[in-house]
């Protein structure tokens, strides 16, 4: 049963830039799909639709059955907190603690007074700690957020997602500020979560190795439209170049180990 | 001898680029000139009323013989009107900085309800700032009767302008990174602010109420004057019966004070950032 559903969805910026151009799409629930496409081609603006950050000018994204295109106040709110959202510049608040930053991902689901004052509630609090854990960096909770390496800082951005419970995890470029083995690894941990905790996964990606080494799934986009939808198997490196409009040889140097 | 004996034209910046800024030279000089010829400012005045200005600095000295007596029965008068004047300062900076607070996040393009509520934040911003301290002060008087009330009122309200303008100004340049996770993660408007915004502004935010404390010290001094209490109060009482010595020692102790405070506040606000 689909999951996540864009049912011809177009995005019209203010700018009058066409991003997306009649998006339709079916996400099985637990599917880990990545999405490639040249900068520009409207994949970050997809991955928004899902989370509402980024508001369809026609056609409506629909989240385990809920309308959120049309979500607005507390409904959204609710949504939002089912979907944990990791970002290429991680998007901590650096001068926080490592753990008030992962706390911050519960904000959607305790009262708002209690957030406000850090009240939290023990059960939060150690669940906070176990997404840590989860990502392998326990001992690094009260640290500052900008202490750590980019790798770490990218786990922290995983576990607040993760602090969410969500059962929808939006990936923005995870990996593209991070060195090769460092992307792996972080790759490794988002695809180990996913399965383990059967969360519907959207990642955008620029490396077309790691597509394959790590979807269910490739969709390609360019221009604005899906140009490509297929297994790991069916992305050839021809399908590729038809995705980027271009030969990819130099790419391939890109690989990470 | 190089290899290439003519040297390459080195490329010059574009004609009009140039021309703006002998243009705004020119502009920023006849302005200059403008400006001496209305207030009919005349250098050489300044050196002929020397003579009066060493006559008049000379009398806030008392004699050497009594510089003892004098200073030590006054210094302890001082006492009351110079805390007064701190408190003034202390009290309209502190009201300030707690009014100021709701009204940065709602006149901030990043954290405003709505652009209605934000464009009443901005004008409401743009009149208090507009009405100088001295200029409450002068108008509060009246109405709050003699006193260090309308000191700490007059204070309060230019300092809400004016923290209440360079925090939104901080507010608006954080990394909006944080503001976006917060959102997509579902976390409340107030809760946002508490958790994304706080933090990267907190420092500069103490820094600038330290600053504004400073300027207040000096303001509430001024604005006693006009009859809001503390020490500058004081001040125009010893004017108003000659009493030269008198203010000769005010001001050197109001010299000193704000001298104090400046020193404190640099030294808190180059710990804090």
């Amino acid at each position: 049963m689909s999951h996540i559903e864009f049912r011809e969805v177009e995005v019209t910026y203010k700018t009058g830039l066409k991003a997306l151009k009649g998006v339709t799409l079916s996400v099985p629930r637990g599917q880990f799909l990545v999405v490639v496409g040249l900068s520009g081609a409207g994949k970050s603006t997809l991955i928004r639709t899902v989370n509402n950050l980024v508001v369809p000018s026609k056609g409506s994204v629909h989240v385990g059955g809920v309308n959120v295109t049309a979500a607005r106040g507390r409904q959204l709110r609710q949504v939002r907190s089912d979907i944990g959202m990791i970002f290429q510049t991680f998007n901590l608040v650096k001068r926080s603690s490592v753990l008030r930053n992962v706390l911050a991902g519960r904000l959607g689901d305790v009262p708002a007074w209690r957030g406000v004052l850090g009240l939290f509630p023990r059960e939060d609090v150690a669940y906070a700690h176990e997404c840590l854990a989860r990502v392998g960096i326990a001992e690094k909770a009260f640290v500052r957020a900008d202490a750590l390496s980019g790798g770490q800082q990218q786990r922290v951005g995983i576990a607040r997602a993760l602090a969410q419970k969500p059962s929808v995890m939006l990936a923005d470029e995870p990996v593209a500020s991070l060195d090769p083995p460092t992307s792996h690894a972080v790759m490794r941990d988002l695809k180990r979560i996913a399965r383990e905790d059967g969360i519907t996964t959207i990642v955008n990606l620029h490396f077309i190795d790691m597509a394959r080494e790590y979807a269910d799934r490739i969709v390609g986009m360019r221009d604005g439209q899906v140009v490509f939808d297929g297994t790991p198997e069916e992305a050839t490196d021809q399908a590729f170049e038809e995705i980027y409009g271009r030969p990819i040889d130099a790419e391939k140097d890109l690989r990470g180990a | 001898m190089a290899p290439d004996a003519t040297p390459a034209a080195i490329p010059r910046p574009p004609l009009v680029g140039r021309l703006r800024g002998l243009f705004s030279l020119a502009v920023v000089a006849g302005i200059v000139v403008l400006a001496f010829r209305q207030t009919g400012f005349d250098i050489a005045a300044l050196f002929t009323g020397a003579a009066d200005f060493w006559r008049f600095f000379g009398r806030l000295v008392p004699p050497p013989s009594e510089i003892g007596s004098n200073w030590g029965t006054y210094l302890p008068q001082l006492a009351k009107p110079l805390i007064e004047t701190l408190q003034i300062a202390y009290v309209g900076t502190f009201f300030g900085t707690l009014l100021a607070l709701p009204l940065i996040f709602l006149a901030s393009a990043n954290t405003a309800l709505d652009p209605v509520s934000m464009w009443v934040a901005r004008v409401l911003l743009t009149v208090l700032r507009s009405i100088p301290d001295l200029l409450w002060a002068a108008i509060l008087v009246p109405i709050l009767v003699v006193g260090p009330l309308p000191g700490a009122v007059a204070l309060t309200m230019f300092s809400i302008g004016v923290l209440a303008k360079l925090g939104s100004e901080t507010v608006e340049a954080i990394d909006p990174g944080p503001l976006e996770a917060l959102r997509a993660a579902g976390a409340g408007r107030l809760a946002t602010i508490v958790y994304a915004v706080v933090p990267q502004v907190a420092a500069t935010m103490v820094s600038y109420v330290l600053y504004v404390f400073e300027i207040n010290v000096r303001a509430s001094v001024i604005i006693g004057y006009v009859g809001a209490g503390g020490i500058g109060f004081t001040l125009q009482n010893r004017l108003n019966f000659f009493d030269y010595t008198g203010v000769g020692l005010i001001i050197v102790v109001i010299f000193a004070v704000v001298l104090v405070i400046d020193g404190l506040s640099v030294w808190a606000r180059s710990r804090l950032i």
